[in-house]
């Protein structure tokens, strides 16, 4: 039983975590009781090591020796070492998103051995993703796999829309979050199974702040930015602009109806990210397009080389798609 | 909401760490923010109570270390600070600039018991 950190009679308090603590309680005492004693000894030992100086250290050995062996278990003896401040401080230096980030790398891992390009679409609410994404799909089809993870909040319509284009597709609803994380999308892979050398369409949730942030293992961020809204979102959502490689700028054939400087939304982009490619397109005409599939085209031999599906006997059908596609 | 989840993984972090340290409560907790972390502090703070509630760290402390954002000018060739992504050199105005810091979004060390 121990009386400094009470930890079986706190048990009540601190409920999950306390669980496992317990169960490895008996083990756990002895060490530090142990410990502790040896401790306050050490303590004293201290102020003579001081007093002794160099010229004792023969002498000394022994206690030396004592107190290096009990350095290994002064973090629980510090614990429980009358006298002494409880607080410890503990250097950590670890980056918030570090477990998305392993999630995403294991995501990456998988598109680069399959040779996949996959692309993770943002953008905010009504600026047309699901539409690009059925238009696109509907013109790579015939030569190129392409299967989608959509994400919301709610609601599989969008799943429904790109299934109505023939493409695979698997439904995300993020519930009360904002955003795909690396997790949702490695549970999705698992059940979309993507073939090799294919297209894999991450479409986020649409919100230009907090995909910004997360990585889901993709080759690029794509931005979508409508001409039915503002010029200065580039400068508004800068994470956005900055996190995302293309930026389609989409709706174009509204523009005779608009006030809406395209030249000013393009520079706004390149202020927050110099590097930023910008296509325009409308996915209702399909002007643009022409520039956006060779785009995609031209990304995903990039994926795809170095690999040699058709070595796979197993991968007849994908070898078929290679080949069209050459 | 984005600061929530951020806080469930300072939590699974933190649970994480007192195993392998063998710590039982936290007490205190120093976040580096950079400016371009995307990060609302007041957010920050809040989410953070209401998640570390019936947690190691219910009640703990959340200290915010604002961490400066830089840039390189290519025209001074010179690291400077600036405020916000889109700004010009401060020193020459010039728009060349490289961000190089400031998305620092990381727990730097706790208090704990």
């Amino acid at each position: 039983m121990c009386t400094v950190c009470g930890c079986s009679s706190g048990n009540l308090k601190i409920d999950g975590q306390t669980k496992d603590h317990m169960l490895d309680q008996p083990h756990d005492h002895s060490h530090d009781h142990e410990h502790g004693h040896s401790h306050d000894h050490d303590h004293h030992h201290h102020d003579h090591e001081h007093n002794h100086g160099h010229s004792d250290d023969h002498d000394h050995h022994h206690d030396h020796s004592d107190e290096h062996t009990h350095d290994y278990g002064q973090g629980p003896a510090h614990a429980h070492a009358p006298g002494l401040s409880q607080a410890r401080m503990v250097q950590i230096e670890k980056n918030i998103l570090s477990k998305n980030d392993e999630y995403a790398s294991t995501n990456r891992a998988f598109f680069n051995e399959r040779g996949i390009l996959a692309l993770n679409l943002v953008s905010s609410p009504g600026s047309g993703k699901t539409t690009t994404l059925c238009r696109t799909i509907t013109e790579l089809q015939d030569k190129h796999v392409c299967s989608v993870i959509e994400g919301d909040q709610q609601t599989a319509n969008d799943a429904d829309r790109i299934r109505e284009t023939g493409a695979k597709a698997i439904q995300v609803n993020t519930g009360k979050g904002c955003h795909l994380d690396g997790h949702m999308v490695g549970h999705a892979l698992g059940s979309l199974n993507p073939a090799e050398g294919s297209f894999v369409f991450i479409e986020n949730v649409g919100n230009l702040v907090c995909p910004a942030s997360f990585d889901l293992g993709e080759a690029h961020k794509v931005v979508i930015l409508s001409v039915t809204e503002g010029e200065d979102k580039p400068l508004k959502y800068p994470d956005m602009f900055h996190a995302a490689d293309l930026m389609l700028l989409n709706k174009v054939d509204l523009l005779p109806h608009l006030e809406f400087d395209v030249e000013k939304t393009i520079e706004n982009a390149r202020r927050v990210n110099p590097g930023i490619k910008v296509l325009q397109i409308s996915s209702t005409t399909g002007e643009g397009y022409a520039d956006w599939i060779n785009w995609l085209e031209a990304t995903l031999a990039l994926a795809t080389t170095g690999h040699n599906f058709k070595n796979n006997a197993e991968k007849q059908t994908d070898v078929e798609m290679t080949a069209v596609a050459e | 909401m984005h600061e929530m989840s951020l806080c469930e993984g300072i939590l699974q972090i933190l649970e994480n760490e007192s195993e392998q340290k063998n710590f039982k409560k936290v007490k205190k907790v120093a976040l580096e923010v950079g400016p371009f972390s995307g990060v609302e502090v007041d957010a920050l703070k809040f989410s953070f109570d209401v998640v570390m509630k019936g947690s190691l760290a219910e009640g703990s402390e959340l200290i915010i270390i604002d961490m400066p954002a830089t840039a390189w000018c290519m025209q001074c060739a010179e690291t400077v600070t600036i405020k916000q992504r889109y700004d010009d050199c401060p020193s020459c105005g010039s728009a060349q600039i490289q961000v190089t810091a400031g998305e620092e979004l990381s727990i730097k060390e706790l208090e704990v018991d």
